[in-house]
Formats: structure tokens, sequence, C-alpha cells
């Protein structure tokens, strides 16, 4: 599991992303790109469990982490999404031998992609459980949403605001 | 194949700032082979530009496409109507497709998006090597099959040079003396004793100090041009 400070995050925000002022209302939107096999029946026992997590996580299914594809992610960027994680089998348990290891490289080459792009790599993270960890999914929701928090909204959905704004004032 | 690397998003941002309605044009072939130029990267590339418009606060239209050569008209041809209703091409070919393009679509400025870097071979994923030097006259066969031209720092003929240090090349301890591969593979092969025949000075003239190179195979060029006349002349081929 990896976890990253508040002063880390602040750190790398402010040297990656546009400086931003932190709403203390803001309620992160974040899709989790979840593992048939193992994160989506994690998230699938959380649920059953009644264990509370964030209601901004949007979960969508794939049949492999291994599946993922760069543009996935990207186009939830695009679309202004303030944080992706995806969540895929424990090493060596994959499935499919070793999806979750290719999506960890993936989700790697990405985080560099981000940068490039002035999005702090941050926003993304791979995370590992098995099906049976009900908890942990609501662990690491509660824990990423909390990150998210700390970074305030992704700067293309401040920019999208902003000109919805902008038109907005245009049309009175 | 052609190796090429992805420029740097600043430097291609830098480039395109001014155009609206931009294409980002990948090749199917070598350059998708090192992940740098095919469909997929092209897809990236426009999503990631798109990102950098947005945060910029400017209006872009940015799409991908990509043909299975950017090396041959054809292939170019037929996306030449998508082609030509854009602001700026940025192929993401070798500079023979950005050439190539440029060539073609004469009222659409292509701007490259790729730094093609040599003929290299893939020893293994992710890792490309050059290996050829294209100097238009081959030596391999005096050499077990390892271009010194390509591969020594010197491109000399008649090696190793005092640089070599333990089979490594002077210039760095990860580049391998080619003249220490090759003593080794004409050992290995029994034809050591074709490395005491010296070699002349090398005729140059082959490679790009005699200008641009052209080959052409005669019979198919005079064969297409005939093929042409006819075609003018309103008989169907």
């Amino acid at each position: 599991m990896s976890t990253v400070s508040k002063t880390t995050n602040e750190e790398v925000a402010s040297v990656v992303e546009k400086p931003h002022d932190t709403r203390a209302s803001f309620n992160p939107n974040i899709i989790a790109f979840a593992c048939h096999y193992c994160a989506f029946a994690a998230a699938d026992l959380a649920g059953v469990m009644r264990l509370t997590y964030p209601t901004g996580v949007k979960v969508i299914r794939i049949p492999c982490t291994g599946k993922l594809d760069h543009s996935y992610v990207l186009r939830a960027f695009e679309q202004g999404v303030d944080g992706v994680f995806v969540a895929g089998c424990l090493v060596g348990q994959c499935h499919f031998l070793e999806g979750n290891v290719n999506a960890g490289k993936r989700v790697g080459h990405l985080k560099k992609l981000l940068e490039s792009v002035r999005i702090d790599p941050a926003r993304l993270e791979m995370y590992n459980l098995s099906g049976s960890q009900g908890p942990r999914w609501a662990e690491i929701c509660i824990e990423f949403t909390e990150r998210i928090r700390m970074l305030g909204p992704s700067p293309i959905r401040i920019a999208k605001e902003e000109k919805n704004r902008g038109k907005r004032c245009d049309n009175l | 194949m052609i190796i090429g690397e992805q420029k740097p998003i600043a430097e291609i941002w830098e480039m395109i700032k001014g155009y609206r309605r931009i294409i980002v044009f990948g090749c199917n072939s070598c350059v998708a082979v090192c992940h740098a130029g095919g469909i997929k990267q092209a897809e990236i590339l426009a999503s990631l530009l798109r990102m950098m418009a947005a945060q910029e606060g400017i209006e872009k239209n940015v799409e991908f496409l990509a043909c299975e050569r950017q090396c041959e008209p054809e292939f170019i041809m037929s996306q030449a109507e998508t082609l030509k209703k854009q602001d700026l091409v940025l192929s993401i070919a070798c500079g023979v497709g950005v050439n190539l393009v440029s060539a073609l679509i004469l009222d659409t400025p292509i701007f490259p998006g790729l730094n093609t870097e040599f003929y290299g071979a893939v020893p293994r994923a992710g890792v490309f090597e050059e290996v050829c030097a294209g100097c238009g006259n081959c030596i391999l066969h005096l050499t077990g099959g390892i271009c010194p031209i390509a591969r020594c720092a010197k491109s000399i003929l008649n090696g190793p040079c005092g640089g070599t240090n333990k089979g490594k090349c002077e210039i760095s301890p990860d580049v391998d003396c080619a003249w220490y591969l090759i003593v080794e593979r004409m050992k290995h092969l029994g034809t050591f004793e074709r490395l005491f025949e010296i070699q002349p000075p090398k005729n140059w003239a082959t490679s790009t100090h005699g200008g641009p190179r052209r080959v052409v195979i005669e019979y198919i060029a005079k064969l297409e041009e005939t093929e042409e006349k006819k075609g003018q002349g309103g008989r169907s081929r």
C-alpha cells in the first residue's frame, strides 16, 4: 500500500499544478477501475458488511486490471475527474497470471504522462487487494479520497468550471 | 527498423500553440514498434494535448488518426481528405513520413512530434540499439556481421583503437567495444586471420556525405510510368 503524506502532497501539488484554494466543502470525484475477481468482489463485500466509504468513488468493473488502457485513465482526467485509482489482485494472484503487474507498470507510465501535462501524479494510484478484503476496500476509498481532498479539485475541473462560469456570465 | 522518440510535451505544445484544429497523425510501422508513433501513441498524445488546452483555457480540437506507413503515398492519400481539413497535422512518424506528408498535403503545415533517432534492433522489449548506419557500402562480411561504422564510436575500419578497455569503449563503460566484439566473433568463426588485411579508406560518397541518396529500380519505375500514360489516355487499367 502506498501512502502520501499531507505535506508531500501539498509540496508536489505546488510544484506540478497551479496553486488553488482547497474548498472545505470539496467532494472529490473519483473513478475506481476495479478487477472483477478481487477489488470488485471486495467492494461488494464492503457493501454486504455495511461499511461506509465516500460517495465520490465511482466504480468501473473491468475483467482484469490488465485490460486497463491508457486511454481509459486519460479520458477520465480529460473529463475533469479529480482522481483515479486502479485496484487489482494481490501480486501473484491474478487470474490471468500477470495482468495486475502489467497494470502497475502502466499506472507508473501514466503518472509520468500526467506530470508532463501539469497534473499531479498523486491523483492516480494502483492498489492490490483480494476479494475477501472488504474493509481494506473501504479503507482505500477513504484514504484516497482524503488524499485528493488535500490536493484539491483537478486543474482541468477548475478550468472547465471557470469556462462554464464565464459562459453563464456572458448569457446574463 | 527506424527508431524514434516522442518530443517532450512542452516542446510540442510550443509548436502547436497557435493552431486550433489539429490532428495527430501516427504511423503503424517502425515507430509503432518502438512505442513512439503508432495509433496508440497518437491517441495518448491527442488526449494530453487536449488536457493542456483545457488547462490553458484555449479552444482546441485535437483528434488522432494513423495509417499503415507514412513512407508510401497510397497510405497517406487514403487519409488525404481528413488531413486537408486540419489547421495543422502533427505527424508522429519518422522524418521520412513527415517529409512525404508535407510533399503530398500542400496546403496544411505538417509538424514533427518525434525525434527520429537511428536504424535499430530490439535486443529485448523496450530496448533499442543502433546497429547500422546506412552508409551505403556494406562491409559486414569482413567484420563478422558486426558493423564498426555504427557501433564503433570512431567508425574505424582497422580497429580496435587504444581506447578499448576490457571489451568496453572509452566513451562509456555501458558501450561495448565493437572491435572487441568483432575479434571475438571472428575467432569463434575461425576467420580471425582475415582481420590482418588492411582496409583502405572508406568511400563516404555513398553515405549522406554525397548528398541525398536515391535508388531507382528501372523496370518497376518504367512499368509505373507506362501504366500512368495508359491511364491518361483514357484506357482503364
